[in-house]
């Protein structure tokens, strides 16, 4: 017997789970909701980590950051799982067919030579610093605390290794492994990149993980790729003729536009919260972002010349008019 | 079009090494203890993190490519699922109390997962096992959030579900699989990937999914088997993740052997415990039954299992050492724990219920040597007492095993009229164990369990043993969510809503 269960009309007997309704009030919740806010263990957890027996297993305790409740650090992305990914498979099939526009119609061959080894100089070696964001953020996922703050991480760490691969992609197709073994180099001992390795070593060092997202994706982040993907190769590579760099790119231009808005409302949230948070976190942010600029200088020289010093300065300009926009003065 | 430059060929192995280890590089501005502090401490020894094989290759254009169109598919289903009333598709709503396990414990075991490989992620001194940790991680945090997204809508009809994130955190039998996964997640990163990895994930997920998935195909339950499919192909690359890494210990030095067994034994011994659940839910909780937890245990235990540790002798290990013990106790397990929930039905946010004939006919068909000789007994003296207006049930406090936090309901190996019940004294206090395998797990650490949050004893010293108190605090509506499903709102629902879809009746 076929019985069409679609005619019977049924009160539901609740809108959703008890902890949401307690948030959000007695309605429907969002998927996001449902699938981000209180999903973390937060009592009675059994035993302290063999690994760090100070530390509680998950535990607000171990940033200087405090907030009350760790689930104000919503992502206006409304980013789980299921957007995450929907999002990002839409942007990879325009890097995919960028990809293939440069490839079939030869471009990266038709690039002068002088332009082509100054994006290879620049980017490829950024492909360690990719992976060095991606461990940090893999990190903070990892230690911090409240889905709503952590699995925003587990994404951004993803991100990176994906910008990682575009990144060797691009230095393969541009340059086979020869670019990217140089890139190598010139990241271990290349005198350009050591300041910046030193700065992404000294975050992998860092175990408050509220301070590493500062480092990584506010201070780092925020000045790299304004720098490197809007002013070398939006700017100078594509004036110059070399705008198939700029079509091999677009991922890494989409997405910081996307990112940083999670990012500023991260920072103007917990820095709303107290003068302490403002504080600490106007510390941080003043503590690495000087460092950045100055590890991201000789890097923007290999392209710029003798321009990068007022470039860079320009890009710190608008990067603290950023943070003030946020709560964070400098 | 001249295209001189020719480039080189790379194979697939050789380029997803280009894209993913080569990325990494050893550090001079801090040493790699620095970098990674955790990588020794638990003594396995890695000579050359090279010698790792990807387990899979997957970058992540192709990861984001191929996880999207799963998760289209799934998200299609379930949103037509809960549109056109999918629910009363179900043989029966007591189905739905296997369901409501699931989401109380094993849901916030996939998101502990999640944090923990993430963590992984992050501590592994080499890029290849970092990678597919994180990739990990991000499943993980998929199957979390596709299970409270497919159970969703049942909690809109039905009790029992609506309180899954209090009672994760509070309620006395999510203990079990809660202290599972932080007894993992405390432990060092190589222990983890033992027992999240490798004995959860390889050994034990086909002795708990399998049943899970098998058990909502049977009773028509639409939404689990979707989120079940969903998952299989990111199941597949966590298997080869474990399975990798346990190798990968074994091959760069002889001396992980003897602490790897150690786990292998630990682990298999914990995660027995945790699928006594759901031994009882294939016995019992099925209304159309798959086949017995016995059935289960000698295909997908036996038999798997078996393969496995074949292929693993090589290495110098040994099955685990507590496997002859479980499965002797494979024909009593469910039994024993059933009959347990049944008289705490009181204390659970789900409902137990009094197997009717039919279920006992089955249940001596496939356990003829053990069913009508030990538990038959049993219930039939429950139902009398039911019958005569007295029900069995037991208030009082479960002693709960201080190592599994199961309450200690089975009994001794070979003789299943004996209670088993073992003690350790240490420090001057006394603790309690269901079995001589979680003995050993306490006394090989005891500083570590002795820490363990005893869910009973907590309702006394916070609460002053006031139930109505406990209920709330734990989020279980007493006479909703509790109690027998005879007569349950569950019950009385489901079949007034069928009754409309199948008659002209109407509420
Ligand atoms: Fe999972
Ligand atoms: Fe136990």
């Amino acid at each position: 017997m076929h019985i069409d269960l679609r005619t019977v009309a049924i009160e539901p007997q609740r809108n959703t789970f008890d902890h949401l309704v307690r948030r959000f009030g007695d309605k429907p919740a969002s998927r996001y909701q449902e699938g981000s806010y209180d999903i973390q263990a937060t009592e009675n957890l059994h035993y302290t980590p063999t690994w760090d027996p100070e530390q509680a297993l998950y535990d607000t305790s171990i940033t200087k950051i405090v907030l009350k409740d760790w689930y104000v650090l919503k992502d206006p992305r409304q980013f789980y799982y299921n957007t995450y990914t929907l999002t990002r498979a839409r942007q990879q099939d325009t890097a995919e067919s960028n990809f293939s526009f440069v490839e079939s119609r030869g471009l990266g061959e038709m690039l002068p030579e002088e332009l082509k080894s100054i994006a290879l100089n620049v980017l490829i070696p950024l492909r360690h610093a990719a992976w060095g964001a991606n461990m940090n953020n893999s990190f903070i996922c990892g230690y911090g605390y409240g889905t709503v703050f952590t699995q925003a991480c587990m994404y951004q760490a993803m991100d990176q290794l994906g910008i990682a691969q575009y990144l060797s992609r691009l230095g393969l197709l541009l340059g086979d492994t020869e670019a990217l073994n140089a890139g190598k180099a010139a990241w271990l001992t290349g005198p350009a990149w050591q300041a910046l390795r030193h700065y992404v070593e000294d975050c992998l060092v860092v175990r408050d993980p509220f301070e590493l997202f500062v480092a990584q994706n506010v201070a780092l982040d925020g000045l790299l790729y304004p720098l490197v993907y809007e002013r070398i190769v939006d700017g100078f590579l594509s004036s110059k003729g070399g705008s198939a760099v700029a079509m091999l790119t677009q991922f890494m231009n989409d997405w910081f536009d996307e990112t940083r808005k999670w990012v500023d409302a991260v920072m103007r949230t917990a820095a709303a919260e107290s003068d302490q948070n403002r504080e600490v976190l106007q510390a941080w942010t003043q503590k690495w972002s000087s460092r950045a600029a100055i590890a991201l200088r000789p890097v923007v020289e290999l392209a710029l010349g003798t321009q990068a010093e007022e470039t860079v300065s320009e890009e710190v300009a608008s990067f603290n008019a950023r943070m003030k926009k946020i709560g964070i003065d400098l | 079009m001249d295209t001189q430059v020719t480039k080189k060929k790379l194979g697939l192995k050789e380029r997803y090494k280009l894209l993913t280890r080569d990325l990494g590089w050893e550090t001079t501005f801090h040493t790699k203890d620095e970098v990674y502090p955790y990588v020794k401490y638990e003594g396995i020894k890695i000579n050359d993190w090279d010698k790792w094989e990807d387990p899979f290759r997957l970058t992540m254009d192709a990861y984001w490519k191929y996880q999207a169109e799963k998760e289209r598919k799934f998200y299609a289903i379930i949103d037509a699922h809960a549109q056109n009333n999918g629910h009363l598709n179900l043989t029966d709503a007591r189905y739905l109390t296997a369901i409501k396990m699931f989401l109380q414990a094993i849901s916030p075991g996939e998101y502990a997962a999640s944090k923990g490989f993430a963590r992984m992620g992050r501590e592994f001194g080499g890029v290849g096992t970092q990678v597919a940790c994180q990739m990990q991680a991000l499943d993980e945090i998929r199957h979390a959030q596709t299970q409270i997204h497919a159970i969703s809508n049942y909690n809109k009809y039905y009790n029992g579900f609506h309180a899954f994130s209090d009672s994760r955190d509070r309620i006395w039998y999510t203990s079990v699989p809660r202290s599972f996964f932080d007894d993992a997640m405390s432990a060092g990163p190589f222990e983890f990937m033992i027992a999240i990895g490798f004995s959860f994930e390889y050994v034990l997920t086909n002795l708990l999914f399998v049943p899970f998935m098998s058990g909502a195909a049977f009773n028509g339950d639409m939404a689990t088997v979707t989120f079940g499919f969903s998952a299989q192909s990111d199941e597949a690359r966590h298997m080869t993740l474990g399975l990798e890494c346990i190798k990968f210990m074994l091959e760069q030095d002889p001396g992980n052997l003897p602490i790897v067994q150690r786990w292998i034994d630990k682990w298999f011994w914990r995660g027995m415990r945790i699928l006594s659940l759901v031994g009882a839910m294939m016995d019992y909780m099925l209304p159309k039954r798959v086949m017995s937890w016995k059935e289960a245990f000698d295909i997908y235990g036996v038999e798997n299992g078996g393969a496995l540790f074949n292929d693993l002798a090589r290495y110098g290990i040994k099955p685990p050492k507590g496997w002859d013990v479980a499965a002797g106790a494979i024909e009593h397990m469910s039994h024993q724990l059933f009959l347990g929930l049944y008289q705490w039905s009181f204390g659970t946010a789900f409902h137990g219920w009094i197997p009717s004939d039919d279920d006992m006919e089955w249940l001596s068909a496939k356990y003829p040597t053990t069913f009508d000789k030990y538990y038959r007994p049993r219930w039939e003296h429950i139902k009398k007492l039911e019958a005569e207006g007295t029900p069995f049930k037991n208030y009082g406090l479960a002693k709960l095993c201080q190592t599994c936090q199961l309450p200690t309901v089975f009994t001794e190996p070979g003789d299943p009229t004996m209670m088993c019940h073992r003690e350790t004294e240490y420090k001057g206090e006394k603790y309690h164990f269901c079995s001589d395998g979680c003995q050993e797990i306490f006394e090989h650490e005891p500083e570590k369990y002795l820490q363990a949050w005893l869910p009973m004893p907590a309702l006394f010293s916070e609460l002053n043993g006031d139930i109505g108190a406990w209920m709330d605090w734990v989020g279980l509506k007493n006479g909703v969510d509790n109690g027998d499903y005879v007569g349950s709102q569950d019950q009385i629902n489901f079949d007034k809503w069928r009754g409309m879809a199948t008659s002209n009746k109407q509420s």
